[in-house]
Parts: structure tokens; sequence; C-alpha cells
């Protein structure tokens, strides 16, 4: 029996963040049994607009919010699902995010510490308006809970990424941990590739796709903090790492954010690719960057400057 | 109206605001008090990139740091956030956040903001720009959208007709600047035939001290559930665990 439990735990640990459901990466990263969920799916909270359009509604909206406990220290979580309509920000799943963070605005009772697990293509079409000024409330409420001291950390390794607002959301946070798999941006390729043609962006090109928004690129440019393997003790260690001693939201840092944003564009902005990027940043190989493992590209990257910076 | 009778109009009392050849404005306006309004902005529905959020935080910066509290307006015409490889490849959705995150930051140290769409403003370019101000205005013939409905219509795979039919019943995804200020967005539409500065005088003295457009978007009916959702969720927050919401 304790034999079995130990696999099965070990099996846990060890599971994709990357194909996870939201569900199982909260209960992959807290501390067993600590999870309690705010507007569960048993209240059926779900959108009132998705019928109109002949989908499906889901009871948590795709965003599950709520508290738990990681490594023993209390924190709010909120989780996209990335599988229902693409983890998308819409009038409930949009609300309930907001709801949470602003609670942790008002009450200093609260847990100090925000972690999302993002997982979002960005806002939802069918709820458009709803959902863009969901993702401005929610931007504004990040650096309104960071300026009363609450860390918010942002988790990305998703299969629907962090894009559009979903990424500004990301940038938003204090922190930003990002795994291999992760993509981080604006545009999707396959977007840009729809509006400028497939020469600008090929989003088939699948390597091209993953140095120009994915998590190793993020990473040794400074656009995340911290570098995750893609399972559970991965994010567990990234999160707990990025909880102390967050940058504080004021006017010297984000006065070192424009310096920072600037060297970058004064360094890269004549790139055409990012193997082009890791080679002006030292990287010996740059080639390889692609292929090495885990534990290589963190070695490699221990040697880069600029990536570790309190300018968020 | 053109960007310059706007601003004819918006500072009869004189301005060096213009819009440079990247399309980007900025500039300072006179109030008739004798006070200033920084102005910054982006013109001609150009889209908004790592090169053009670069100059405008960097004025926001600079008149938090000067530290003498004059209003900053956000002018925007802006067809959405610049597709481009390489602007992705250098981290645009850290760009957009910087600009938001200082206009933020601005309100934080007591300078109001006021938001004033008169052109295109859709995606992250919006929420980077005129979404991230303490109050939003628009002139008719504002054009605020997430994205054109040929472009919705090709992203859900639904006819064009089926999505504009939709769009005259619901306000929740509907383009255009009705839709805007039923959800709550944008807080109020200017009279062209009035003197602007007067109107830009009455929007500054009503700027909301906290984030109302969810409280507006549930008045005006265009998006009845955040206010309620938020609501409900801290109280099951603060209270503990499934405290029914009442």
């Amino acid at each position: 029996m304790t034999g079995m439990m130990i696999r099965n735990e070990a099996t846990v640990a060890s599971a994709s963040w990357f194909l996870a459901s939201a569900r199982e990466r909260l209960t992959g990263i807290l501390d067993p049994g600590s999870f309690v969920e705010f507007l569960p799916p048993s209240e059926r909270v779900r959108s009132p607009h998705l019928a109109q359009f002949d989908l499906p509604a889901a009871f948590d909206d795709g965003m599950i919010v709520g508290r738990g406990r990681l490594d023993g220290r209390d924190v709010l979580v909120a989780a996209q699902e990335g599988q229902f309509m693409g983890g998308t920000f819409a009038e409930v799943s949009g609300g309930k995010l907001l709801g949470l963070i602003r609670a942790a605005i008002a009450d200093p009772d609260l847990p100090r510490s925000i972690l999302l697990l993002l997982d979002s293509g960005g806002v939802r079409l069918q709820e458009a308006n709803a959902g863009e000024l969901a993702v401005a409330e929610v931007m504004r409420a990040i650096v309104e809970a960071r300026s009363a001291g609450v860390a918010v950390v942002a988790l990305v390794g998703g299969r629907a990424g962090a894009f559009g607002g979903a990424g500004l959301t990301a940038a938003t946070c204090s922190r930003i941990a990002i795994s291999e798999q992760g993509r981080l941006g604006v545009t999707g390729p396959e977007v840009i590739e729809t509006n400028q043609g497939v020469e600008e962006f090929d989003s088939q090109d699948k390597a091209l796709v993953w140095s120009v928004t994915g998590g190793r690129s993020r990473r040794l440019i400074g656009g995340a903090d911290a570098y995750a393997e893609d399972t559970m003790t991965g994010f567990r260690a990234a999160a707990l790492a990025l909880l102390d001693s967050p940058p504080p939201f004021d006017l010297l840092t984000l006065q070192a954010e424009q310096e920072r944003l600037a060297e970058r564009h004064a360094l890269f902005g004549a790139c055409e690719s990012a193997v082009e990027m890791w080679g002006i940043l030292g990287i010996a190989d740059p080639e390889a960057v692609r292929d090495m493992d885990d534990a290589a590209f963190v070695a490699i990257a221990a040697g880069v400057k600029g990536m570790d910076h309190d300018a968020r | 109206m053109t960007l310059d009778d706007i601003l004819a109009n918006l500072f009869p009392a004189g301005h060096d605001v213009a819009a440079g050849p990247d399309r980007l404005i900025l500039g300072t306006g006179r109030r008739r008090n004798g006070g200033t309004v920084q102005v910054i902005g982006i013109a001609d529905g150009e889209p908004l990139g790592i090169a053009g959020v670069l100059p405008l935080a960097e004025r926001v910066l600079r008149v938090i740091a000067a530290g003498d509290g004059a209003p900053i307006l956000v002018m925007v015409d802006t067809c959405g956030q610049r597709m481009a490889r390489r602007d992705e490849m250098l981290g645009l959705n850290e760009y957009l956040a910087h600009l938001a995150k200082c206009l933020r930051l601005a309100s934080w140290h007591g300078y109001p903001t006021v938001g004033l769409n008169y052109g295109k403003a859709a995606a992250g370019a919006f929420l980077a720009t005129a979404l991230a101000t303490d109050i939003l205005v628009a002139l008719p013939g504002a054009e605020p959208a997430v994205m054109d409905l040929p472009s919705m219509a090709r992203v859900t795979k639904l006819p064009e007709d089926t999505l504009r039919a939709l769009s005259r019943t619901t306000p929740v995804f509907a383009p255009g600047l009705a839709a805007m200020a039923e959800v709550g967005a944008v807080a109020e539409v200017w009279d062209p035939r009035q003197p602007l500065d007067a109107q830009f005088e009455a929007t500054l003295a009503n700027v909301p001290g906290h984030d109302v457009r969810d409280a507006l978007g549930a008045a005006r009916g265009g998006r009845r559930l955040t206010a309620d959702l938020v609501r409900r969720v801290a109280a099951q927050a603060t209270g503990g665990a499934h405290v029914a919401a009442s």
C-alpha cells in the first residue's frame, strides 16, 4: 500500500505541467489537501453568452480560483483551463480572477501571495468586450495588489501559452516562471501569418515559433525570471523561489524596467533570429540551445548577464 | 475631427502637442486655469510596437519624477499592437505592459489620467494605453474594438452575417463605441459641438478614485455579472470556505 502511494505521488510530482489540466496543476503544486476553491463548479457559475454561439458552457468557465498552501505558506491561486475555450478571459472567468485579486487588496488577513497559473490565448472573442475589459481590470488590480505588498507570480507552461491579454497580464506580475514548452507573447504566430503573410511569420515552422515565443528565449533575454522543469515539482520549486523578495511596484522599479527594455531594443533590435540574440548574449554555441536538456540549459543560462533583475 | 482640430479645441490657451513622423503624440497643453496637461498618444491608426512604447513610457516616467501633479491625457487612434515577428521576439508583451504600468503608477502618484479615444483602438494597444487610464472618454466616430467582425468571423469560424446579427442584440462582443460604453469601458462620450476644454475639465473633476468599470457595466446593463462575481469571490475568500454569498 505504502509503496504504491509513494509511487503515485512520484508520478504526480513528475507529471507534465504542459499536458495537465488546470485542476491537476493545482493538485500538483499545492500541499496535499490544502486547496479550497471559491465559487466551485457546484455553484454552477457559467458564461451566459456561449449558448448563442452554440458552444457548451463550463461550471467554472475555465477559471479556478481559491486558496491553498505551498510548502506550508498560505497562497491565493488562480488557474486557467487552456482546454476550455483556450483558457480565455471572458465575463465570468475574468470576474472570478478580478474578485480574487481585489479580495487580497481589501483584506490584509488574506495570503500576501498570489499564484497565477496562466494558460490562455487571451480574450474570448465571443465575449470580446467583456474579456478585454476584464484584462484591463485585472492588470490594474495586480499593480494595486503589488503596491499593497502582495507578491503576484505568473506560471507559464500550458498548452495555450500566455498570449494577448494573458501575455500582458504575465508582464504586469511581480515575477514570471516559464518552462521550455511555455510560450509567452501578444499576437500568436497564426494571427501574424494571417495578417502579415507567411514570409513575416511561418506558423508551421515549429522551431521558429519556439525560438520566438518559447520559454528558453524568454528566460535568456530576461522576459521571465525563472526557468521551470515541465513537472509539478519543477513549477512548485520555481514558484517558491520567486515568492520571496518580489520587486516593489514603484518609480525606481519602472525606471529600471524602462532602461532594461530600451537596452534590449538597442541590443537586439536588428536581430533576425533568436539564435542571433543568444549569440550576442555571449552563448558560445547558440544553435545548441534548442536541443540541450534542461540541466545543460540551466548551466549555460547561469552565465548570461542581465537575465536576473528586479526591473518588472 | 482631425487631431489638430481636437487639440485646438481642447487647449484654446495654447499647446505644443503634435504627432511626430512615427505617429507618436507628445506635448504639453495649457489649461485655462494656467496649469498644464501632459499629452501622450498614438495617431492615424498606427500600430503600437516596441519602438513606440519606449518614448511614451519614458515621458510618463519623467512626468512622475517631475512631481508637479499635472494631469496626463492619453489620445488614442491605433489599429492595435504591431504584428511582427521581431516585436514578438523582443517581448512585446513586456513593452505594452510596461506602458500600462507607467500610467497606473502615475495615477498612484496622484496624477489623474484621462484616455481619449478619437479614432481606432484595439487589442493589446488598447490595454497598454486608453484602458490603463483612470477614466476613458471618446468622441463620436471613435471605433474601439477588440477585433473587427471579419477577423472575428475567421477566428471563430462563424459566418460574418451571424456575428453581425448577434452584435445588434448583445454588447458583450460587438465592436464599436456604443458596446464599449455599455460594458463600462468608455465612461463618457463627449459632444464635439460643445467646447472640449470645458468637457475635459468636467471629466477631470469626475476622475474616480478606484476602478468603477464593473459597476458602470452593471448599471448600463452591458456587463451584468462582473461586479457581482467580484463581490461573491471576495465574500468566500474573506469568510473562509464555502460561505454562501448573500
